[in-house]
């Protein structure tokens, strides 16, 4: 027969599997962050085809090109993005099925924005 | 049969970070479908969800791996000014050059949303760890992101094959 013990630890047990208690808020928070991360790739992909300045800005490295500022910066704000999302949600039961649906979105957006036919529109 | 200093590192880039990413995925994938109530036991649990985690770190690991070797070092080479570069022959070509200003434009961009999503589905799996036994909506989320971080690598990494074919870095 199954049973449910709850452990003073904030733990639990049923059928023998250990499951410690974790909110999901830092599951949302990454999974935000992950369509945020997703969104600014497409953003700064887009921008830096519409605006020469803004291409040379991201020239970080001759060789690399302005591939190079694109994929730091897509990192920074990602990892940023994490961080303040993790500290706003870190203790609350934030549902997971919103977190997805929204971050769903932000990498469609962000998908769209690094398409070729849709960002090269933008070009001079 | 030789392979200049560019064609391993191509292959390194391509081959061996891409093989460890399919397997892991492969790997991960497999663990989180199958980790289910009614599928797991206690003592099978803890093996179970030590070979989960070992797996979506190592496709986090091999999908970082492969879009930092992919522009740091590959990317270069085949950006270069020459006209012997695999951009110059393409964009010299106007039957070729739509591998550039597609292809390899898609490519070098959307690689980068792989390590992101396989990253945040490390973090899941390692963080919630046996309660995605019991959430069923947590795990099919990591699912659904897992799969969409494949997604993107399958398509970087197709585009990829296509293009080396056409005009390879030597």
């Amino acid at each position: 027969m199954s049973t449910v013990t709850d452990r003073p630890s904030g733990t639990a047990e049923f059928d023998g599997i250990h499951y410690p208690d974790r909110p999901e808020g830092p599951i949302a928070a990454a999974i935000l962050a992950g369509g945020v991360g997703a969104l600014a790739l497409g953003v700064v992909t887009t921008l830096s085809e519409a605006s020469t300045g803004f291409k040379d800005a991201l020239n970080w490295n001759n060789a690399v090109g302005p591939l190079s500022g694109k994929t730091i910066v897509t990192v920074l704000v990602w990892l940023a993005a994490w961080v303040v999302l993790h500290l706003v949600y870190r203790n609350k039961p934030y549902e997971t099925r919103r977190a997805l649906t929204i971050a769903l979105i932000l990498i469609g957006l962000g998908v769209v924005g690094t398409f070729p036919t849709f960002f090269q529109a933008f070009g001079g | 049969m030789h392979l200049t200093d560019r064609e391993w590192w191509g292959l390194i880039h391509g081959m061996g970070f891409g093989a460890v990413f399919l397997l892991a995925f492969a790997g991960g994938l497999a663990g989180l479908y199958s980790l289910r109530a009614g599928l797991v036991t206690p003592e099978g649990v803890v093996e179970r969800m030590r070979r989960l985690k070992i797996g979506v770190v190592a496709m986090a690991i091999s999908a970082w791996g492969t879009v930092l070797t992919g522009t740091w070092v590959v990317y270069p080479w085949y950006r270069a000014t020459g006209k012997t570069s695999p951009k110059s022959v393409l964009l010299a070509d106007p039957a070729t050059e739509g591998w550039h200003e597609f292809g390899m434009e898609w490519k070098e961009h959307i690689a980068w949303l792989s390590p992101i999503l396989a990253t945040v589905v490390a973090f899941i799996v390692l963080y919630y760890g046996t309660n995605l036994i019991r959430h069923d909506r947590v795990r099919r989320t990591a699912i659904t992101l897992f799969v969409l971080a494949f997604g993107f690598a399958a398509v970087a990494g197709t585009l990829g094959a296509l293009i080396t074919k056409v005009a390879p870095v030597h």
